[in-house]
């Protein structure tokens, strides 16, 4: 097992200080009541109490707009002028479990499939994450039902917040070289001094309302069932389209392809899309989801069914919760899994 | 040196125009030093664009055997179809990126086979490209059939082309039929479903199916009906598209990115996924 460091949490400033002397730090910052992963200085108010961020991490390795090219026109004439890739380091610190399992999520959909995604790439090859453990998981969490352990955060190094302590282990070889730059401000600790906390944090991440959800009926061999179970012509009514959802998720990643005009060209741009949007797949010759319905079955699908079946069984929700949150009609995909999971399972036993 | 990316296309120039039917113009498109952009096999497609005004998916309607130009048939019906119909001129840029998608498996599973092409309206244009690979190989492949109907004799895609070269290949029939009577036509009027049960083909041969939805659904019922099985039939779906890659979701179907697993699938893998296409 990899060394276990601590530094007192008065110390803090003194390590994100000494991170920034070398790379850029990214942590959860809060600001006029909203907590959101920003670059630190010196008087930022940095909370690591705070449960999750507004935004996920995605903004950081997808943002929500990104420039590809510039076309440069002359005439009918084109010239490409294309930009370089991303390439500071940069550190993400206090990352929870589930939004580092999103990560993960997005390394399959961008990294492991040929062709890679060489935007999304330059910025994942050039970050640290520093994830941390979740202290105090809510009603709304649900990682435990995606077997997301909130206790033993993934990512290059870990962390805990114990007492007056930051605890903290490397977990590969990219926070191994991390943490041993910044030694200089930890002191050796005992990974056992973790154990009653991990015991606390599990325990309650199992008890939480939505800790065990009925997932076993979302497999490849029942997918025309549950695409076409009758139950999706009622939950659907409430949404709005409205894509908060998809914003706030950190495994959304579809994107939209888009041209701003300037002055000097065409600039060709990326940014985040909505399955949940019309436009989505409309053609010149005619829409395939003409309906609501169509759309917002489209997304779970995608989440629960389509992504597993393409990735060994990964499902493409973390249980963050996010969406529990923010819709604005409390729809979210908790209860689409149970609706669904609980049907399906039932008439198979029948 | 930066490294290329599959969204940044290259500079391509449009070296000819040509005028298929009222509104199906064919772009023949070189890169810039006036070589074929890049390589590929009948059936990919290809991201054309005109920046500031848009970019789509279209498939390549010449054979990977054509070594020097590429060939888009592009029919008139959104904003970046209509600026390439309306504005565009011989010697313009266009960006240009790809191959993208699965091609057709000429080399395998359709080598050595009897072939039934059958295609309706702007259609033909994918099939172009493995009707001129099997020509180009001819002795690969054994007899060719090939039925294509339109809605009128103006709107037959390739028609001198079909009429000067297609009908005078060896072991090769070719079958028209049109929607509506002409004065000018004296060959078959009818819909390519009800044309295709009066030619009343065997089912030694593998189908090569291209359409509008509505003629792919009547053609396979009258295929289905004949003893043909749907292993024996490839067709392609056409969704939208933005990356061609596979990432940005707007193709998938199911367990499928059109982009990628597709746009050519054997008819029975389509039975697995959500009818949504």
């Amino acid at each position: 097992m990899n060394k276990t460091y601590k530094i007192a949490l008065g110390n803090l400033s003194k390590l994100y200080g000494r991170i920034n002397e070398t790379q850029q730090i990214y942590l959860p910052v809060r600001r006029g009541g909203t907590l959101n992963f920003e670059k630190w200085h010196e008087s930022a108010v940095v909370d690591l109490h705070g449960l999750k961020t507004t935004n996920t991490p995605k903004d950081l390795f997808l943002p929500q707009s990104e420039d590809l090219y510039t076309a440069k026109m002359d005439g009918t004439n084109i010239e490409i002028i294309t930009k370089d890739f991303f390439d500071n380091a940069f550190v993400i610190f206090g990352v929870k479990a589930c939004d580092i399992e999103a990560i993960a999520v997005m390394d399959n959909i961008y990294l492991s499939k040929h062709p890679v995604d060489m935007y999304y790439e330059a910025r994942r090859k050039n970050a640290v994450l520093v994830s941390l453990a979740c202290n105090a998981p809510k009603n709304a969490c649900f990682c435990a039902a995606f077997n997301i352990d909130a206790a033993n955060p993934k990512g290059d190094v870990a962390t805990w917040i114990l007492g007056e302590y930051l605890y903290t282990q490397a977990q590969n070889g990219k926070g191994k070289a991390f943490v041993e730059d910044i030694m200089g401000l930890f002191e050796p600790a005992e990974a056992d001094d973790l154990l009653g906390l991990k015991a606390e944090i599990a325990e309650k991440a199992q008890s939480l309302p939505y800790s065990k959800l009925p997932l076993e009926s979302f497999t490849g061999e029942n997918m025309m069932k549950i695409f076409d179970h009758e139950n999706w012509d009622f939950l659907h009514r409430a949404c709005i389209g409205c894509g908060t959802c998809t914003y706030t998720c950190p495994t959304c990643s579809c994107y939209d392809i888009k041209d701003f005009d300037k002055c000097s060209g065409t600039t060709r741009f990326r940014c985040w899309d909505s399955c949940m949007y019309p436009e989505f797949t409309l053609m010149a010759h005619g829409n395939n989801r003409l309906t609501q319905k169509e759309r917002f079955r489209q997304r779970f699908m995608h989440k629960l069914m389509y992504h597993p079946m393409n990735y060994d069984g990964q499902f493409g929700c973390v249980g963050c919760g996010r969406c529990i949150n923010k819709c604005p009609v409390s729809l979210n995909i908790v209860k689409i899994i149970k609706s669904l999971g609980v049907e399906v399972a039932e008439n198979a036993n029948a | 040196m930066q490294m290329p990316d599959m969204l940044i296309p290259q500079v391509g120039v449009v070296t000819e125009i040509i005028k298929e039917t009222p509104d199906v113009k064919t772009f023949r498109v070189v890169n810039i030093k006036g070589n074929k952009a890049f390589d590929h096999m009948p059936g990919q497609c290809a991201m054309l664009s005109i920046p500031g005004v848009g970019e789509a998916m279209f498939s390549i309607s010449t054979s990977p055997t054509n070594t020097k130009y590429m060939d888009f048939s592009i029919k008139r019906v959104g904003v970046l179809t209509e600026y390439m119909h309306d504005k565009m001129k011989e010697g313009d840029h266009i960006t240009i990126r790809g191959p993208y998608g699965k091609p057709f498996p000429v080399d395998t599973e359709l080598k050595g086979k009897n072939i039934l092409f059958v295609g309706g309206g702007i259609a033909l244009a994918p099939l172009r490209s493995v009707i001129h690979y099997v020509f180009d190989n001819r002795e690969d492949y054994g007899y060719v059939d090939i039925l294509y109907g339109a809605r009128s004799v103006a709107d037959l895609v390739y028609y001198k082309e079909i009429e000067k070269s297609w009908t005078q290949r060896r072991n090769t029939n070719v079958y028209l039929t049109i929607d509506r009577p002409d004065d000018e036509w004296d060959g078959n009027i009818g819909f390519v479903p009800d044309y295709f049960k009066k030619i009343g083909f065997s089912t030694d041969k593998v189908v090569v199916l291209c359409g509008p939805p509505i003629m792919i659904k009547f053609v396979m019922a009258v295929l289905l009906e004949m003893g043909f099985k749907k292993e024996q039939v490839y067709t392609t779906l056409e969704l939208r598209m933005k990356c061609g890659i596979g990432k940005c979701g707007r193709c998938n179907i199911g367990d499928k990115f059109v982009c990628m697993d597709g746009p050519v699938f054997r008819t029975d893998e389509l039975d697995h996924i959500p009818n949504e296409f």
